[in-house]
């Protein structure tokens, strides 16, 4: 009997330590958002927002060229990603067997571990160099590489999940195959492909990697997607380390703004994904 | 217009359609073909000037034009593995809480978001928070120790990056726990086993394939992390002597040199570091996903 109670007393024991584990792990995260807020919220106001930086020792300034930078990068990268994705998804989702699905999905599996510095290196070969320069184009084409996968694997398994039943009725009644994956296999599985470029989006908007040698930074507003272009995730990696106090505010004042923009965003798929 | 031309061709909308899908995923086949030959065809210079050599020699001298990935492959491996060292026991507790104590719930919702958004934190501002509060710490322990006092290093860009990959590696095995058969955990229970007895002797050895999955896939995340630990391993160029002295990764030596690179051989050597960290990763990966595929048959 004593030996009985011994043993469950040492099961529920672990239970403790092991809850206790996990809830120490989450630390590390709650001190870095603690800190990036507790250093961050101070700086962040209208002229922060909506200025281009100043040299160091003006004071104000702002990351206005950084916000407008984030925002072209994402944008490219969905018009180049996207619209090529969902077709790749719907064909394997349609064609799941075959030689071409295979390799196909192979090389989408591969690209999803591929680290984001050598998809930089890629981007680099294929527009930089072909144009002599940086470019944001050619942190556009880095960031929609690494969108692709996320896209092409939401697309497919969304669309695996949606009844035949639906497939078949629409094309019992004559509808076209073409009409009927346009207009009613995609609308069904409109949220879970939503949900996947929202998550790609999270994904890519912190990314500095691959836009070190591609997009480059650019301290001045600049819309010319032909022109080297700032990002968040870059300037805050260039005042970073940098030397100087007053760099390091601004630094902290973007990844504020950075992270509650990229927790939202997958806030936001959780809640959308679990309807 | 359009319209015309397909009747032209003679052919149906839907064909034209399945043509698209077809060629969209044959797009795609080229890419990643496209993708490994351009990489290749870059480091073709380093690559005929120092062959496997590379692998083998200590230095990198832009200057001399000699190149050796040595410290670079050594930094990058035992980095990784140091973080997998530190974050095992958490993922594995993490496996076993979301997985098995707490499956529904307010608290497991909460822990669940807790440790899938640190996923979320950007890697940049990972480092950045790592430079100001991780390295000074680390230096503390250094002094104390009377080792020099760098604070950054390999052992706090492994801290960062064992951080990084436990969302991974924990929402992975807690999966592979939840799939464990309800009849199995309840034959165990009427044998007289203890919760805990159930989960060491029946869950555990039923879920190892697919934890090992996670394991080797956030591993494959570890291998090539570039932005946090680029700025907390210290870039040294030199073989790290222990784990507290600055090193560098292949990740942030192409990071920390690419846009300085002069002259054709260092560029194609960094391309060819490139190459490298492609190749390791994907394998890694590969194997990974390979065991996660198993699993779901």
């Amino acid at each position: 009997m004593k030996r009985y109670l011994f043993r469950i007393i040492k099961s529920k024991i672990i239970s403790v330590i092991l809850t206790l584990i996990v809830i120490l792990s989450t630390i590390p995260f709650l001190l870095v958002l603690y800190f990036i807020i507790k250093n961050g919220i101070s700086v962040i106001n209208w002229e922060f927002l909506t200025s281009l930086p100043k040299p160091v020792g003006e004071p104000g300034g702002g990351i206005l060229n950084a916000i407008v930078g984030t925002a072209m990068l994402v944008i490219m990268a969905l018009i180049l990603s996207v619209p090529f994705g969902i077709l790749v998804g719907v064909y394997l989702a349609e064609r799941s067997e075959g030689r071409i699905a295979f390799f196909s999905r192979l090389v989408s599996e591969i690209l999803q571990g591929v680290p984001s510095i050598v998809i930089g290196i890629i981007a680099y070969l294929w527009v930089v160099k072909p144009m002599g320069h940086f470019s944001a184009l050619s942190g556009g084409v880095a960031l929609g590489i690494m969108m692709l996968p996320l896209v092409i694997k939401s697309t497919e398994e969304i669309l695996k999940l949606i009844p035949r039943e639906i497939k078949e009725a629409s094309l019992a009644l004559g509808v076209p195959y073409y009409r009927t994956i346009l207009k009613v296999i995609i609308p069904a599985g409109l949220s879970g492909i939503l949900t996947g470029i929202l998550t790609g989006v999270a994904r890519i908007a912190g990314e500095t990697a691959p836009l070190l040698f591609t997009a480059f930074g650019n301290p001045f507003l600049n819309f010319d997607i032909l022109k080297p272009i700032s990002a968040m995730p870059l300037l805050i990696f260039t005042y970073a380390v940098s030397p100087y106090e007053e760099w390091w505010a601004k630094a902290w004042g973007a990844s504020c703004i950075l992270v509650l923009f990229v927790l939202s965003l997958n806030i936001i798929t959780r809640l959308l994904s679990r309807r | 217009m359009a319209n015309q031309f397909i009747k032209k061709l003679g052919l149906s909308k839907d064909t034209l359609f399945n043509l698209i899908l077809t060629i969209s995923a044959v797009l795609l086949i080229i890419l990643g073909v496209g993708f490994f030959l351009s990489l290749f065809n870059a480091s073709l210079v380093s690559l005929k000037k120092f062959g496997l050599s590379f692998f083998a020699k200590a230095e990198w001298d832009p200057v001399q034009e000699e190149f050796g990935a040595l410290p670079f492959i050594y930094g990058t491996l035992l980095t990784s593995f140091i973080a997998l060292a530190i974050s095992l026991p958490f993922s594995i507790a993490i496996s076993i809480v979301l997985g098995e104590y707490f499956q529904k719930g307010f608290f497991a919702e909460v822990l669940r978001y807790l440790t899938e958004l640190i996923a979320g934190v950007p890697s940049v501002v990972l480092g950045f928070w790592g430079l100001f509060f991780l390295v000074p710490i680390v230096r503390e322990v250094e002094m104390k120790f009377e080792i020099p006092p760098y604070g950054v290093g390999i052992l706090t860009a492994s801290l960062i990056l064992a951080f990084m990959i436990l969302p991974y590696s924990g929402s992975i095995g807690k999966d592979a726990m939840r799939l464990v058969p309800n009849e199995l955990k309840e034959a165990a229970y009427a044998l007289g086993a203890t919760r805990w007895e159930m989960i060491k002797k029946v869950m555990l050895p039923y879920a190892r394939s697919g934890i090992t999955a996670g394991i080797i896939l956030s591993l494959g995340r570890a291998l090539g992390e570039t932005m946090a630990v680029t700025m907390v391993i210290g870039n040294y160029h030199g073989i790290p002597e222990n784990i507290f002295s600055p090193g560098n990764t292949i990740a942030s030596v192409i990071a920390n040199e690419f846009t300085e690179a002069t002259g054709e051989v260092y560029l194609s050597s960094l391309m060819y570091l490139g190459l490298t960290l492609f190749i390791i990763t994907t394998v890694v990966n590969l194997i990974g996903r390979f065991i996660l595929k198993k699993l779901q048959h």
